[in-house]
Protein backbone atom coordinates (compact mmCIF):
# COMPACT_ATOMS: atom_id res chain seq x y z
CA UNK A 1 0.00 0.00 0.00
CA UNK A 2 1.25 3.40 -0.63
CA UNK A 3 1.68 6.90 1.21
CA UNK A 4 -0.31 9.31 -0.49
CA UNK A 5 -0.58 13.01 0.41
CA UNK A 6 -3.22 14.98 0.87
CA UNK A 7 -3.29 19.17 0.94
CA UNK A 8 -6.04 20.79 2.38
CA UNK A 9 -8.14 19.66 5.54
CA UNK A 10 -11.24 21.18 4.83
CA UNK A 11 -14.73 19.53 3.53
CA UNK A 12 -12.80 17.36 1.03
CA UNK A 13 -9.52 17.18 2.49
CA UNK A 14 -11.51 15.48 5.63
CA UNK A 15 -13.10 13.58 3.13
CA UNK A 16 -10.70 12.21 0.76
CA UNK A 17 -7.98 11.53 3.60
CA UNK A 18 -10.80 9.18 4.92
CA UNK A 19 -11.29 7.09 1.77
CA UNK A 20 -7.30 7.12 1.22
CA UNK A 21 -7.36 5.47 4.53
CA UNK A 22 -10.24 2.82 4.72
CA UNK A 23 -8.60 1.63 0.79
CA UNK A 24 -6.02 0.79 2.77
CA UNK A 25 -3.41 3.23 2.02
CA UNK A 26 -1.16 5.85 4.82
CA UNK A 27 -1.90 9.48 4.14
CA UNK A 28 -0.42 12.49 5.04
CA UNK A 29 -2.71 15.08 5.91
CA UNK A 30 -1.32 19.14 5.58
CA UNK A 31 -3.10 22.20 5.82
CA UNK A 32 -1.63 25.73 7.35
CA UNK A 33 -2.29 25.38 10.79
CA UNK A 34 -2.28 22.55 14.12
CA UNK A 35 -5.79 23.98 15.16
CA UNK A 36 -6.91 22.60 11.20
CA UNK A 37 -5.38 19.41 11.83
CA UNK A 38 -6.55 18.66 15.13
CA UNK A 39 -10.51 19.43 14.24
CA UNK A 40 -9.77 17.32 11.02
CA UNK A 41 -8.77 14.04 13.00
CA UNK A 42 -11.98 14.65 15.06
CA UNK A 43 -14.21 15.05 12.38
CA UNK A 44 -12.78 11.78 10.45
CA UNK A 45 -13.12 10.03 13.68
CA UNK A 46 -16.78 11.30 13.86
CA UNK A 47 -17.59 10.36 10.16
CA UNK A 48 -15.78 7.25 10.85
CA UNK A 49 -18.53 6.48 13.80
CA UNK A 50 -21.42 7.52 11.22
CA UNK A 51 -20.45 5.86 8.11
CA UNK A 52 -22.64 2.80 8.90
CA UNK A 53 -25.74 4.78 9.68
CA UNK A 54 -24.74 6.80 6.48
CA UNK A 55 -25.22 4.07 3.99
CA UNK A 56 -21.34 3.63 4.32
CA UNK A 57 -19.46 0.29 5.54
CA UNK A 58 -18.87 -0.21 9.05
CA UNK A 59 -15.58 1.65 9.78
CA UNK A 60 -13.31 1.34 13.03
CA UNK A 61 -12.58 4.73 13.67
CA UNK A 62 -9.27 4.05 15.07
CA UNK A 63 -8.07 2.30 12.90
CA UNK A 64 -8.92 4.45 10.27
CA UNK A 65 -6.92 7.55 12.27
CA UNK A 66 -3.62 4.61 12.91
CA UNK A 67 -3.17 5.37 9.11
CA UNK A 68 -3.87 9.37 8.86
CA UNK A 69 -0.58 11.77 10.17
CA UNK A 70 -0.91 14.97 10.14
CA UNK A 71 1.38 17.86 9.62
CA UNK A 72 1.69 21.49 8.60
CA UNK A 73 3.44 22.32 5.90
CA UNK A 74 4.11 20.74 2.39
CA UNK A 75 7.50 19.64 2.88
CA UNK A 76 5.89 16.37 5.12
CA UNK A 77 4.84 15.23 1.41
CA UNK A 78 7.78 14.04 -0.02
CA UNK A 79 7.63 10.50 0.30
CA UNK A 80 4.02 10.35 -1.00
CA UNK A 81 3.87 8.22 -4.41
CA UNK A 82 0.72 10.99 -5.06
CA UNK A 83 -0.85 14.12 -3.98
CA UNK A 84 -4.51 14.51 -4.02
CA UNK A 85 -4.63 18.97 -3.65
CA UNK A 86 -7.69 20.13 -1.98
CA UNK A 87 -7.08 23.75 -0.92
CA UNK A 88 -9.76 27.06 -1.32
CA UNK A 89 -10.96 27.29 -4.54
CA UNK A 90 -9.20 30.66 -5.09
CA UNK A 91 -6.35 30.89 -8.11
CA UNK A 92 -3.83 32.60 -6.09
CA UNK A 93 -3.62 30.31 -3.56
CA UNK A 94 -3.85 27.15 -5.73
CA UNK A 95 -1.14 28.74 -7.46
CA UNK A 96 1.40 29.22 -4.45
CA UNK A 97 0.36 25.60 -3.37
CA UNK A 98 1.07 24.00 -7.27
CA UNK A 99 4.31 25.66 -7.31
CA UNK A 100 5.24 24.70 -3.80
CA UNK A 101 4.60 21.32 -4.75
CA UNK A 102 6.57 21.63 -7.61
CA UNK A 103 9.74 22.35 -5.37
CA UNK A 104 9.11 19.86 -2.85
CA UNK A 105 7.94 16.99 -4.77
CA UNK A 106 10.65 14.12 -6.59
CA UNK A 107 9.51 14.22 -10.40
CA UNK A 108 7.82 10.91 -10.42
CA UNK A 109 5.06 11.70 -7.77
CA UNK A 110 1.18 12.02 -9.56
CA UNK A 111 -0.17 15.66 -8.00
CA UNK A 112 -4.09 15.15 -8.49
CA UNK A 113 -6.06 18.42 -8.43
CA UNK A 114 -8.99 18.72 -6.60
CA UNK A 115 -11.28 21.76 -8.00
CA UNK A 116 -15.07 22.76 -8.19
CA UNK A 117 -14.35 25.02 -11.18
CA UNK A 118 -10.50 25.64 -12.27
CA UNK A 119 -8.96 24.39 -15.71
CA UNK A 120 -6.46 21.46 -15.14
CA UNK A 121 -4.45 22.39 -17.80
CA UNK A 122 -4.06 25.67 -15.73
CA UNK A 123 -3.27 24.65 -12.34
CA UNK A 124 -0.58 21.95 -14.21
CA UNK A 125 0.90 25.36 -15.94
CA UNK A 126 2.37 26.63 -12.54
CA UNK A 127 4.83 24.02 -12.13
CA UNK A 128 7.81 22.29 -14.47
CA UNK A 129 6.32 18.57 -14.92
CA UNK A 130 2.31 19.68 -16.22
CA UNK A 131 2.73 15.85 -17.60
CA UNK A 132 2.19 14.55 -14.17
CA UNK A 133 -1.04 16.91 -13.08
CA UNK A 134 -4.00 15.11 -13.44
CA UNK A 135 -7.97 16.25 -12.15
CA UNK A 136 -10.36 14.29 -9.91
CA UNK A 137 -13.57 16.27 -9.07
CA UNK A 138 -14.52 14.15 -6.31
CA UNK A 139 -18.17 14.74 -4.96
CA UNK A 140 -18.78 15.14 -1.46
CA UNK A 141 -19.11 13.84 1.23
CA UNK A 142 -16.36 11.92 -0.87
CA UNK A 143 -17.02 8.32 1.47
CA UNK A 144 -20.57 8.52 0.56
CA UNK A 145 -20.21 9.42 -3.26
CA UNK A 146 -18.94 6.57 -5.29
CA UNK A 147 -18.34 8.40 -8.65
CA UNK A 148 -15.87 11.46 -9.74
CA UNK A 149 -14.80 13.32 -12.78
CA UNK A 150 -11.53 12.35 -13.96
CA UNK A 151 -9.86 15.42 -16.10
CA UNK A 152 -6.58 15.26 -17.94
CA UNK A 153 -5.13 18.25 -18.44
CA UNK A 154 -3.55 19.13 -21.98
CA UNK A 155 -0.30 17.44 -21.43
CA UNK A 156 -1.18 14.82 -18.72
CA UNK A 157 0.41 11.43 -19.63
CA UNK A 158 -1.51 7.98 -19.72
CA UNK A 159 1.16 6.86 -17.07
CA UNK A 160 -0.38 9.67 -14.79
CA UNK A 161 -3.52 8.67 -14.84
CA UNK A 162 -3.00 4.63 -14.87
CA UNK A 163 -1.59 5.85 -11.58
CA UNK A 164 -4.53 8.20 -10.66
CA UNK A 165 -7.29 5.25 -11.78
CA UNK A 166 -5.35 2.63 -9.72
CA UNK A 167 -5.69 5.05 -7.00
CA UNK A 168 -9.49 5.57 -7.77
CA UNK A 169 -10.04 2.21 -8.12
CA UNK A 170 -8.52 1.07 -4.40
CA UNK A 171 -10.74 3.78 -3.03
CA UNK A 172 -14.09 2.23 -4.47
CA UNK A 173 -14.51 4.67 -6.93
CA UNK A 174 -15.90 4.95 -10.46
CA UNK A 175 -14.80 7.70 -12.81
CA UNK A 176 -16.40 9.21 -15.49
CA UNK A 177 -13.98 11.08 -18.30
CA UNK A 178 -14.28 14.30 -19.08
CA UNK A 179 -12.20 16.66 -21.15
CA UNK A 180 -10.73 19.64 -19.60
CA UNK A 181 -12.72 22.93 -19.03
CA UNK A 182 -14.03 25.13 -16.68
CA UNK A 183 -16.07 23.42 -14.59
CA UNK A 184 -16.23 20.51 -15.76
CA UNK A 185 -19.74 19.22 -17.00
CA UNK A 186 -21.33 19.19 -13.02
CA UNK A 187 -20.34 22.08 -11.75
CA UNK A 188 -21.20 24.18 -15.21
CA UNK A 189 -24.48 23.20 -14.55
CA UNK A 190 -24.73 23.19 -10.84
CA UNK A 191 -23.27 26.17 -10.09
CA UNK A 192 -25.49 27.92 -12.21
CA UNK A 193 -28.86 26.25 -10.66
CA UNK A 194 -27.45 27.35 -7.39
CA UNK A 195 -26.29 30.95 -8.39
CA UNK A 196 -30.07 31.47 -9.81
CA UNK A 197 -31.90 29.31 -6.65
CA UNK A 198 -30.02 32.25 -4.87
CA UNK A 199 -31.00 34.84 -6.99
CA UNK A 200 -34.40 33.91 -6.54
CA UNK A 201 -33.91 34.36 -2.45
CA UNK A 202 -32.08 37.45 -2.66
CA UNK A 203 -34.88 38.51 -4.74
CA UNK A 204 -37.46 37.71 -1.97
CA UNK A 205 -39.30 35.50 -5.21
CA UNK A 206 -39.24 32.11 -2.50
CA UNK A 207 -37.84 31.48 0.62
CA UNK A 208 -34.97 29.06 0.68
CA UNK A 209 -37.09 26.61 2.25
CA UNK A 210 -39.46 26.58 -0.83
CA UNK A 211 -37.24 26.94 -3.25
CA UNK A 212 -35.70 23.52 -2.01
CA UNK A 213 -39.05 22.05 -1.60
CA UNK A 214 -39.69 22.77 -5.32
CA UNK A 215 -36.50 20.42 -6.26
CA UNK A 216 -37.80 17.66 -3.84
CA UNK A 217 -41.23 17.97 -4.13
CA UNK A 218 -41.49 18.67 -7.89
CA UNK A 219 -38.53 16.76 -9.84
CA UNK A 220 -37.81 14.43 -6.71
CA UNK A 221 -34.03 15.78 -6.17
CA UNK A 222 -33.06 14.42 -2.26
CA UNK A 223 -32.01 17.66 -1.58
CA UNK A 224 -32.89 21.16 -3.13
CA UNK A 225 -30.29 23.68 -4.75
CA UNK A 226 -29.85 25.47 -1.51
CA UNK A 227 -29.40 22.97 1.06
CA UNK A 228 -26.67 21.48 -1.62
CA UNK A 229 -24.94 24.77 -1.41
CA UNK A 230 -24.98 24.49 2.65
CA UNK A 231 -23.43 21.05 2.35
CA UNK A 232 -20.74 22.17 -0.33
CA UNK A 233 -19.74 25.91 1.56
CA UNK A 234 -21.30 29.21 0.60
CA UNK A 235 -17.81 30.87 0.16
CA UNK A 236 -16.69 27.96 -1.90
CA UNK A 237 -19.66 27.97 -4.57
CA UNK A 238 -19.30 31.89 -4.95
CA UNK A 239 -15.63 31.16 -5.48
CA UNK A 240 -16.74 28.28 -8.05
CA UNK A 241 -19.31 30.70 -10.02
CA UNK A 242 -16.26 33.83 -10.18
CA UNK A 243 -14.00 30.94 -11.50
CA UNK A 244 -16.65 30.43 -14.44
CA UNK A 245 -17.52 34.01 -15.15
CA UNK A 246 -13.38 35.24 -15.22
CA UNK A 247 -13.03 32.08 -17.17
CA UNK A 248 -16.01 32.21 -19.74
CA UNK A 249 -16.00 36.02 -19.74
CA UNK A 250 -19.85 35.55 -19.73
CA UNK A 251 -22.07 37.43 -17.65
CA UNK A 252 -24.28 34.55 -17.46
CA UNK A 253 -22.07 33.27 -14.54
CA UNK A 254 -22.58 36.86 -12.56
CA UNK A 255 -21.84 35.91 -9.15
CA UNK A 256 -25.39 36.65 -7.16
CA UNK A 257 -24.39 39.07 -4.53
CA UNK A 258 -26.35 37.28 -1.57
CA UNK A 259 -23.60 34.79 -2.11
CA UNK A 260 -21.13 37.81 -1.78
CA UNK A 261 -22.83 39.11 1.42
CA UNK A 262 -23.23 35.45 2.70
CA UNK A 263 -19.38 34.93 2.40
CA UNK A 264 -18.43 38.18 3.84
CA UNK A 265 -20.78 37.61 6.93
CA UNK A 266 -19.32 33.88 7.78
CA UNK A 267 -22.73 32.21 7.02
CA UNK A 268 -20.31 29.55 4.98
CA UNK A 269 -22.87 26.73 5.20
CA UNK A 270 -22.61 23.63 7.31
CA UNK A 271 -19.14 23.96 8.05
CA UNK A 272 -20.02 27.58 9.91
CA UNK A 273 -23.10 25.84 11.35
CA UNK A 274 -24.81 28.34 9.78
CA UNK A 275 -25.71 29.67 5.40
CA UNK A 276 -28.83 29.25 3.98
CA UNK A 277 -30.40 27.32 7.07
CA UNK A 278 -29.04 26.86 10.49
CA UNK A 279 -27.60 23.77 12.26
CA UNK A 280 -26.34 22.67 15.30
CA UNK A 281 -22.47 21.94 15.37
CA UNK B 1 -39.12 18.97 29.93
CA UNK B 2 -39.21 15.45 29.57
CA UNK B 3 -36.20 13.63 26.72
CA UNK B 4 -39.07 13.14 24.13
CA UNK B 5 -40.04 16.60 24.55
CA UNK B 6 -36.16 18.17 24.53
CA UNK B 7 -35.81 15.63 21.35
CA UNK B 8 -38.77 17.08 19.80
CA UNK B 9 -38.21 20.95 20.26
CA UNK B 10 -34.67 19.76 18.71
CA UNK B 11 -36.19 18.80 15.27
CA UNK B 12 -38.63 21.22 15.37
CA UNK B 13 -36.39 23.87 15.92
CA UNK B 14 -34.27 22.87 12.78
CA UNK B 15 -37.64 22.28 10.92
CA UNK B 16 -40.13 24.89 11.96
CA UNK B 17 -42.19 23.34 9.63
CA UNK B 18 -42.84 19.74 11.18
CA UNK B 19 -45.87 18.80 12.88
CA UNK B 20 -44.26 15.87 14.25
CA UNK B 21 -45.84 13.11 17.09
CA UNK B 22 -43.57 11.05 19.16
CA UNK B 23 -43.96 8.42 16.85
CA UNK B 24 -43.60 9.90 12.98
CA UNK B 25 -40.97 8.55 11.22
CA UNK B 26 -39.11 12.20 10.36
CA UNK B 27 -36.82 10.25 7.73
CA UNK B 28 -40.45 9.71 5.73
CA UNK B 29 -41.37 13.64 5.77
CA UNK B 30 -39.55 14.11 2.17
CA UNK B 31 -37.45 17.48 3.97
CA UNK B 32 -34.89 15.23 6.71
CA UNK B 33 -32.31 12.69 4.85
CA UNK B 34 -29.46 11.48 7.03
CA UNK B 35 -26.68 13.88 7.43
CA UNK B 36 -29.86 15.05 9.79
CA UNK B 37 -29.16 11.77 11.41
CA UNK B 38 -25.84 12.83 12.38
CA UNK B 39 -26.61 16.05 13.72
CA UNK B 40 -28.98 14.13 16.13
CA UNK B 41 -26.20 12.33 16.98
CA UNK B 42 -24.65 14.97 18.19
CA UNK B 43 -27.46 16.78 19.97
CA UNK B 44 -28.05 13.78 21.86
CA UNK B 45 -24.65 13.09 23.05
CA UNK B 46 -24.29 16.60 24.05
CA UNK B 47 -27.57 17.21 25.43
CA UNK B 48 -27.38 14.29 27.89
CA UNK B 49 -24.08 14.14 28.04
CA UNK B 50 -23.56 10.56 26.92
CA UNK B 51 -21.91 8.56 24.40
CA UNK B 52 -23.80 6.02 22.17
CA UNK B 53 -22.38 2.62 21.61
CA UNK B 54 -21.37 2.17 17.86
CA UNK B 55 -23.26 -0.29 17.79
CA UNK B 56 -26.34 1.74 18.83
CA UNK B 57 -25.68 4.27 15.42
CA UNK B 58 -28.40 2.62 13.04
CA UNK B 59 -30.61 4.50 11.48
CA UNK B 60 -33.49 3.03 12.98
CA UNK B 61 -32.48 4.63 16.25
CA UNK B 62 -33.43 7.71 15.23
CA UNK B 63 -36.39 7.59 12.89
CA UNK B 64 -38.57 8.82 15.57
CA UNK B 65 -38.99 10.77 19.03
CA UNK B 66 -39.77 7.72 20.77
CA UNK B 67 -36.91 5.52 19.47
CA UNK B 68 -34.15 8.05 20.51
CA UNK B 69 -36.31 8.73 23.62
CA UNK B 70 -35.78 4.83 24.38
CA UNK B 71 -32.23 4.77 23.62
CA UNK B 72 -30.92 7.99 25.60
CA UNK B 73 -33.16 6.87 28.50
CA UNK B 74 -31.62 3.03 28.37
CA UNK B 75 -27.97 4.34 28.22
CA UNK B 76 -28.76 6.79 30.81
CA UNK B 77 -30.33 4.11 33.31
CA UNK B 78 -27.17 2.21 32.51
CA UNK B 79 -24.99 5.29 33.97
CA UNK B 80 -26.91 5.45 37.36
N1 LIG C 1 -17.04 21.49 -0.94
C1 LIG C 1 -17.38 20.72 -1.96
O1 LIG C 1 -18.50 20.20 -2.00
C2 LIG C 1 -16.41 20.47 -3.08
C3 LIG C 1 -16.69 19.43 -3.99
C4 LIG C 1 -15.76 19.14 -4.98
C5 LIG C 1 -14.59 19.88 -5.09
N2 LIG C 1 -14.35 20.91 -4.21
C6 LIG C 1 -13.09 21.65 -4.36
O2 LIG C 1 -12.17 21.10 -3.41
C7 LIG C 1 -11.28 22.14 -2.97
C8 LIG C 1 -11.38 22.25 -1.46
O3 LIG C 1 -12.71 22.62 -1.11
P1 LIG C 1 -13.26 22.54 0.38
O4 LIG C 1 -14.73 22.58 0.28
O5 LIG C 1 -12.61 21.43 1.09
O6 LIG C 1 -12.74 23.93 0.96
P2 LIG C 1 -12.52 24.34 2.49
O7 LIG C 1 -12.56 25.81 2.52
O8 LIG C 1 -13.45 23.56 3.35
O9 LIG C 1 -11.04 23.80 2.81
C9 LIG C 1 -9.89 24.31 2.20
C10 LIG C 1 -8.70 24.00 3.09
O10 LIG C 1 -7.48 24.35 2.42
C11 LIG C 1 -6.60 24.83 3.40
N3 LIG C 1 -5.52 25.61 2.82
C12 LIG C 1 -5.55 26.87 2.31
N4 LIG C 1 -4.33 27.24 1.92
C13 LIG C 1 -3.49 26.20 2.17
C14 LIG C 1 -2.09 26.00 2.00
N5 LIG C 1 -1.31 26.94 1.48
N6 LIG C 1 -1.56 24.81 2.38
C15 LIG C 1 -2.34 23.86 2.93
N7 LIG C 1 -3.68 23.99 3.12
C16 LIG C 1 -4.24 25.16 2.74
C17 LIG C 1 -7.50 25.66 4.29
O11 LIG C 1 -6.87 25.94 5.55
C18 LIG C 1 -8.73 24.77 4.41
O12 LIG C 1 -8.62 23.88 5.51
C19 LIG C 1 -11.70 23.41 -3.70
O13 LIG C 1 -10.93 23.58 -4.86
C20 LIG C 1 -13.16 23.14 -4.05
O14 LIG C 1 -13.58 23.87 -5.16
C21 LIG C 1 -15.23 21.20 -3.21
Amino acid sequence: MAVIGVVGAGVMGIGVAQSVATGGHDVVLVDTSEEILADARAAIYRNCRMSRMMGGPTLDPDEILARVTTAVGLDALAKAELVIENVTENWEIKREVHAELDRVLPADTVVVANTSAIPITRIASVGSHPERVVGVHFMNPVPAKPVVELIPGFHTTPETLERTRDLLASMGKRWVDVKDASGFVSNRVLMLTINEAAYLVHEGVATAESVDEVFRGCFGHPMGPLETADLIGVDTILYSVEVLYEHYADSKYRPCPLLKQMTDAGLHGRKSGRGFYTYNS
Amino acid sequence: MTTTDRILAFITNRFPQAEISDVEDIFSLGYINSLFAMELVMFIEKEFTITIPNDELRIDNFRTAKAMTELVDGLRSAVV
